[in-house]
C-alpha cells in the first residue's frame, strides 16, 4: 500500500487540529496549515520552478530553497556555447526574482538530511526544519562506473553534462584542436540527463568543425543502437555532415568500457580510439543528497508514487526532476519544469489537508543540428500503475522529412529559442 | 550490416589466459512476437556459435530465443602457441558467417 498519501493527509489535518487547540490566539486551523515549512533542495529547472509555484499557491507558506550556486547556469542551449554559437551568460540565471516573491534563498549546500528528525544539514553547519521536502538535486556522474573515468578525469576528458565550467573547457579544447583531429563524443546507456542532447551536441560540433575545421572529424561512440528521433538525425547529418560525423553504434562494437586521460584514449570492446578531443558523458545517478537523504535506491535514481512525487522509501519527501526514475518521462528541463509546479500544487494540498489531484505533465524536447535547423518531439503523461506513463495519443514527433521542410525546420529552430526564454522566464523569473 | 567484430590480443606469452570477445549483427527474432494484425513474426536467430584454434574446437555455444539482438560473447583460452582462430555463427533462414585472426605466442 502507499504509506504517503492517505495517512500524512489524516497526519496534517490532525496536526492542524491540535495546534488549533493549543493555541487562543491563533484559533483558525487556516494558521498552522499556513505555518507549513517546506525546503526545496536544488535551485534548477524541478526545484526552482516547485519553490517559485508553492509561494504563488499558498503565499503564506515558508519556502527555503538550498542551492549552493548564486548563479544558475542552464544546460539547454549549451551545445550551441560549445559550438561558439552562443555566449555563456545568456545560460545563467540569479535567484533574485524568486527571492524577491518570498522564498528564501540559501545559498549552501544540502549535506545531510534526517527523514526522523525532518532537518536538513547545509554545509556551513546550520540546519532547517521541514514539513515537507522538495528534493530537486538534478544528477551527479557516477565515477564508479567507467574504468577510468574518475573526477580528476573530468578536467582532460570533459562530460560538460552539468552545464559551467565542463561546457567552457570543451569549448576551449575544440578551439585549440589543430584541423585535422577527432573529436570523440562517448554516449553512456539509458537511463540519463536529456536522451537527445548527445546527438545535437555532436551536429553542433561538426557544424563547428565544417565552418572552422573542415579536415577534422565527430565520432560518436555510442552504448545504444537506436536514439531519439534517429531518422530526423540520421536525415540531417546526411545533409549537412556527410564526411565528419560518424555514430558507432553498440551493435558495431561503440560502446566505451573505459578510459585512459593520460593519452585521451577511448577504449572499446572491439578497439582503442585515440583522439584530440574526448567528450565522455559517462553513467549518471541522482545528486548525491538523494542517496544521503535515503531516497535513492540500488540503481542510484528516486523512484516515486507519481501521484504525490512522493518517495517510495522515505516519508515526507517529494522528489521531482532528472533525480526520479520510473517511467517514460524523459529527463529533460521541460519536464522538470512540469514536475516541480505538479508538485508544488500537490504539496501545498497535502499540507492542506486535501487529498491532491493526479497531476498530469508535458514535456517538450527541441533538437537544433545546425543554425536555424531543429526538429522536436513532445507528450504528455500521467500516473499509471506505479508509473509516469505517456498519455495513449498525446506523443508528436516533427514531420520527417517532405516538401517545404527547410521552412519547418527553420521555424522549429526559431521555437526552440522561444522555448528557452519561456522556459527559464517561468522558471527564475 | 558489416561482418562480425572479434577482439583477439595479436600477441601473448606462453601460459597466458587470454580474452576473446565477438560481435554479431543479427536480429535474434524469437518467433513469439505477432504483428500488430495478429500474424506471427517467424524465428530468425543464430543457432551455433564454435571458435576453433589451428582446427580444434576450444568454444562452443547454442543459442535459444531469449538471447538479445546482436548477440556479444567473451570467453577465455590459454595462449600455448601462435595460430589462427576461426569464428563461425550459424543460424536460421541458411544464416552463416565466419570470421578469422591469428595471434602470436613468444
Ligand atoms: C547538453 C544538454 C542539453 C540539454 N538540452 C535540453 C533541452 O533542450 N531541453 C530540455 O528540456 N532539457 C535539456 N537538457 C536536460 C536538462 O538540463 C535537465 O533535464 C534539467 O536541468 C533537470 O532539472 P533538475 O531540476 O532535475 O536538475 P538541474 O537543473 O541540474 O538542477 C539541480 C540543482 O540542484 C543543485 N544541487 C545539487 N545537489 C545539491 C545539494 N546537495 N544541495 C543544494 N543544491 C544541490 C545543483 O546545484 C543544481 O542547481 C539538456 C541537458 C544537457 C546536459
Amino acid at each position: 500500500m502507499d504509506p504517503l498519501r492517505p495517512k500524512a493527509t489524516r497526519r496534517h489535518v490532525v496536526r492542524g487540529f491540535a495546534a488549533a487547540a493549543a493555541s487562543f490566539v491563533f484559533p483558525c486551523p487556516a494558521f498552522a496549515q499556513s505555518a507549513a515549512r517546506v525546503v526545496v533542495i536544488g535551485g534548477g529547472f524541478g526545484g526552482a520552478s516547485c519553490a517559485r509555484a508553492l509561494r504563488k499557491i499558498d503565499p503564506r507558506l515558508h519556502v527555503t530553497l538550498v542551492e549552493p550556486n548564486r548563479i544558475f547556469t542552464a544546460c539547454p542551449f549549451s551545445n550551441e556555447v560549445i559550438a561558439g554559437l552562443r555566449d555563456i551568460g545568456a545560460q545563467q540565471f540569479t535567484y533574485d526574482k524568486i527571492a524577491a516573491e518570498g522564498v528564501t534563498v540559501i545559498a549552501q549546500a544540502a549535506t545531510k538530511v534526517d527523514p526522523q528528525a525532518r532537518t536538513v544539514g547545509l554545509a556551513d553547519g546550520t540546519s532547517l526544519r521541514y514539513d515537507r521536502l522538495v528534493l530537486a538535486p538534478g544528477i551527479d556522474m557516477r565515477f564508479d562506473a567507467l574504468p577510468g573515468y574518475d573526477e580528476a578525469a573530468t578536467e582532460k576528458m570533459p562530460h560538460a553534462w552539468k552545464a559551467g565550467s565542463q561546457t567552457m573547457l570543451l569549448r576551449r579544447q575544440l578551439e585549440a584542436m589543430e584541423d585535422g583531429g577527432v573529436v570523440a563524443i562517448a554516449v553512456p546507456a539509458t537511463p540519463y540527463r536529456c536522451p537527445p542532447a548527445p546527438y545535437e551536441r555532436a551536429s553542433l560540433i561538426a557544424h563547428y568543425l565544417k565552418t572552422k575545421k573542415p579536415r577534422s572529424k565527430v565520432l560518436i561512440l555510442d552504448a545504444k543502437d537506436t536514439i531519439p528521433q534517429q531518422l530526423l538525425f540520421e536525415h540531417a547529418w546526411k545533409v549537412f555532415y556527410p564526411s565528419i560525423l560518424e555514430r558507432i553504434p553498440l551493435s558495431q562494437g561503440g560502446r566505451v568500457v573505459s578510459v585512459e586521460p593520460a593519452t585521451n584514449t577511448l577504449i572499446s570492446e572491439f578497439g582503442n580510439y585515440d583522439v584530440q578531443v574526448a567528450n565522455v558523458i559517462p553513467p549518471q545517478k541522482a545528486g548525491n543528497i538523494a542517496k544521503l537523504a535515503g531516497a535513492a535506491d540500488h540503481t542510484g535514481w528516486c523512484s516515486i508514487d507519481p501521484m504525490t512525487f512522493a518517495s517510495t522509501l522515505v516519508p515526507n519527501i517529494h522528489v521531482i526532476g532528472d533525480a526520479v526514475i520510473g517511467g517514460s518521462v524523459p529527463k529533460s528541463a521541460s519536464a522538470a519544469h512540469a514536475e516541480g509546479n505538479a508538485c508544488a500544487t500537490v504539496v501545498a494540498s497535502l499540507i492542506a489537508g486535501r487529498v491532491p489531484e493526479g497531476p498530469t505533465l508535458e514535456g517538450i524536447c527541441y533538437n537544433t543540428v545546425a543554425p536555424g535547423y531543429a526538429f522536436f518531439m513532445a507528450a504528455s503523461y500521467h500516473a499509471r500503475d506505479d508509473l509516469f506513463a505517456e498519455i495513449v495519443g498525446s506523443g508528436f514527433t516533427s514531420p520527417i522529412n517532405g516538401d517545404g521542410s527547410d521552412e519547418v525546420r527553420k521555424r522549429e529552430a526559431d521555437q526552440a529559442q522561444t522555448w528557452f526564454k519561456t522556459i527559464t522566464g517561468e522558471t527564475f523569473g | 550490416m558489416t561482418a562480425a567484430l572479434i577482439n583477439v590480443p595479436k600477441k601473448a606469452r606462453n601460459g597466458d589466459i587470454i580474452e576473446i570477445k565477438t560481435l554479431t549483427s543479427h536480429v535474434m527474432e524469437t518467433g513469439y512476437r505477432h504483428t500488430p494484425r495478429g500474424e506471427v513474426i517467424p524465428r530468425d536467430i543464430i543457432t551455433s556459435f564454435t571458435c576453433r584454434f589451428e582446427g580444434d574446437e576450444i568454444f562452443h555455444a547454442d543459442f535459444f530465443p531469449a538471447t538479445a539482438a546482436n548477440p556479444f560473447l567473451s570467453f577465455f583460452t590459454t595462449a600455448t602457441k601462435s595460430g589462427k582462430f576461426d569464428f563461425e555463427w550459424i543460424g536460421d533462414n541458411g544464416f552463416s558467417q565466419t570470421a578469422s585472426a591469428s595471434i602470436t605466442v613468444e
